[in-house]
């Protein structure tokens, strides 16, 4: 009997294949749009995930000025080359420190130019910034020495100057400075803070002091610790020396701020929960308006078969019967719905997760949750306006128009 | 009978198929009532043709309704073979319905978008019978109806007459014990409906179903043995034609 029913069921989808059509598009534009919105959404605070574990957890940033908020500095006396020396030598926890002065410049190279950050430095900055060499070499000790004038650049800087040239060996200029172009960083992207990382030439410190800025001071000490230690104590011991070296009393405030890459990572998560809260928002939302689709057509579905259902019960049809068959209606059509939704979703968020250049990631549980929500609806508002009729006295069923 | 549990009356061994006493139907509630059935007794013996006529709003519909389950009577007592219908469940009448009555609307009520023979297979589905028991069966029934070839038609593609055999055909698939036919000839001209009596005629004749059938006109009367004759919410007269076609 049950076979039966399911065979009514198929015949009356197959019949009003119009109507079929119509409900399980309601149901695929539901779940696809919810789907994609939230795969894609995920994708994105993954990238961003993944760009913070680029710039490496375990940097320290110490920048000159006393810290009046998150990145905020004032009344700068400037560290020297003598101490990321210091802390190199003194301070067990730390894996390399990378003194960094820079200054905006514009490069040129034949009849192209480009303005970009110069910053000098030593080798250590590229293991502490988690880059490394793409084509040629870092510094030779002697180039660092005696202030050399070499460089190495960024990718952006590369295809700006060079467009599709070698640029091994050729000579830039940075203000009075011409230099060799020793070796290309390999490329990072972009990065969260809309900086464009690639973006950058390279120089040895001392070239920096000696050829561009006239002085031996140094803007920003970049740390990174060693793995699995505590950045924490690094950052206070980091502290007690920068304060004996800086001469500051007890009751003096720190002139200086060592800022840990946790609390960049603390803000950029923050952002990236309430873009997904916000995401989640705009997808509920768009299932609520997929299943008002679907109760809609289903409601509407239902009372214009109320006469149908007349029939079917005056030539001995149980109320049970009616509303099984009923029910099998509109679990094919909201399963079948959910089903074309989800691929329909893949292939969407697969081809916009390219578009919008963020990794595409499978998330079984919205799939599961939309497919379950709209069947549910589909299924909820099959039944009940069924049931409604099938509960009426057949004659009174018979004479609905 | 499959519908247990119900009452037998005792005694009575002039079985009829079917019995009225005292039937009553009212619609609506206090002033805005209306008293379509006001007590109507009548019987109806195994193998008759019967034909209800009487003015429009005399209360014939309603009977049929009744008579057909799908209508239940506000006080009285309705006996099919003897059993008591107003003691029955909602699922012993559509059991009921589905066992021994096929009933044919005016208005041919088939399923649209359906072809004749899914129709007229339909009420075999809900027994349960076996496909290739409906197949047989749904394709005699169209065969008896004179609807041989027109199996895969939908009711658009068919005319009013073909359309009315179908539900015939429908109605007779299962072997009720009665057909009971609300004006199936009013919708047709005279040459469908001369056609469509002599169907009912034959069923009658050739198979033993009971016929009831309403009418307006007394050339589709003629055909009956019995004619009951309805004014007001009550039988006016219920007469044996000795003149029957």
């Amino acid at each position: 009997m049950l076979w039966n029913t399911i065979l009514l069921a198929l015949r009356e989808i197959r019949r009003n294949i119009l109507r079929s059509f119509l409900t399980v598009l309601g149901i695929v534009i539901g779940v696809a749009a919810v789907i994609t919105m939230v795969t894609i959404g995920g994708g994105a605070t993954v990238q961003i995930q993944q760009q913070i574990a680029s710039m490496g957890s375990n940097l320290l940033m110490m920048s000159p000025g006393k810290r009046l908020g998150p990145g905020q500095t004032t009344g700068n006396i400037p560290f020297k080359e003598s101490d990321a020396d210091a802390i190199a030598r003194e301070i067990s926890l730390v894996a390399a420190v990378a003194p960094v002065s820079s200054q905006s410049i514009m490069a040129i190279f034949g009849n192209q130019n480009w303005t970009t950050q110069v910053s000098g430095t030593n080798n250590q900055y590229l293991k502490v910034t988690n880059r490394s060499i793409g084509a040629g070499r870092e510094f030779s000790d002697s180039e660092l020495r005696s202030g050399a004038a070499v460089c190495i650049i960024g990718e952006t800087v590369r295809k700006k100057l060079f467009g599709g040239q070698g640029a091994l060996g050729e000579k830039i200029r940075l203000q009075k400075l011409s230099c060799d172009v020793i070796g290309l960083l390999e490329g990072k992207g972009q990065s969260t803070m809309g900086m464009d990382q690639d973006d950058i030439v390279v120089i040895p410190l001392s070239t920096f002091h000696r050829r561009i800025s006239g002085n031996q001071d140094v803007g920003l000490i970049q740390i990174s610790v060693q793995q699995g230690t505590s950045t924490e104590k690094a950052q206070s011991d980091i502290g007690r020396l920068m304060r004996e070296r800086r001469h500051l009393s007890a009751s003096d405030d720190d002139n200086f701020n060592v800022m840990d890459m946790k609390e960049i990572t603390k803000m950029l998560t923050g952002t990236t929960q309430l873009l997904t809260a916000l995401l989640g928002a705009v997808a509920a939302v768009s299932l609520l308006v997929g299943g008002i689709g679907i109760m809609n057509i289903m409601l509407v579905s239902v009372t214009e078969r109320t006469r149908e259902i007349g029939v079917r019960l005056a030539i001995g049809a149980l109320e049970n019967d009616v509303l099984t068959q009923f029910l099998v209606e509109a679990v094919v059509l909201s399963s079948l719905g959910g089903l074309v939704g989800i691929a329909l979703a893949t292939a969407a968020s697969f081809v916009a997760a390219r578009l919008m250049q963020v990794p595409y990631i499978f998330n079984p549980g919205i799939n599961l949750l939309s497919f379950l929500f709209s069947a549910a609806i589909g299924v909820i508002f099959g039944f009940f306006p069924a049931r409604r009729a099938a509960r009426l006295d057949p004659i009174d069923a018979l004479r609905h128009e | 009978m499959k519908t247990g549990g119900t009452q037998r009356s005792d005694s009575k061994s002039d079985q009829h198929l079917i019995e009225f006493r005292g039937v009553t139907k009212v619609y609506g509630e206090g002033h805005a009532s209306m008293q379509a059935l006001r007590g109507i007794d009548l019987c109806i013996d195994e193998g008759e043709f019967v034909a209800i006529m009487g003015p429009s709003g005399s209360g014939k519909s309603t009977c049929m309704n009744i008579l057909g389950c799908l209508d239940t009577p506000t006080a009285g007592t309705y006996l099919f073979r003897d059993v008591d219908v107003s003691q029955l469940t909602r699922n012993q009448r559509a059991l009921l319905r589905r066992y021994y009555q096929g009933f044919v609307f005016q208005g041919y009520n088939l399923l649209n978008r359906t072809s004749a023979f899914e129709n007229v297979e339909l009420p075999l589905i809900y027994r349960g019978a076996p496909a290739h028991e409906r197949r047989e069966q749904a394709l005699k029934a169209l065969d008896t109806v004179g609807l041989k070839g027109w199996e895969s038609h939908t009711p658009g593609e068919l005319s009013g007459g073909q359309q009315q055999r179908v539900a015939i055909a429908r109605a007779i698939v299962t072997e009720p014990a009665v057909l009971l036919a609300d004006e199936p000839t009013g919708n047709l001209d005279t040459a469908r409906s001369r056609e469509i009596m002599e169907l009912l005629n034959s069923l009658n004749i050739n198979q033993g179903i009971t016929i009831i059938m309403i009418t307006h006109e007394l050339d589709m009367a003629a055909y009956a043995k019995h004619i009951i004759h309805f004014l007001d919410g009550l039988v006016s007269s219920d007469e044996q034609n000795g003149r029957a076609k």
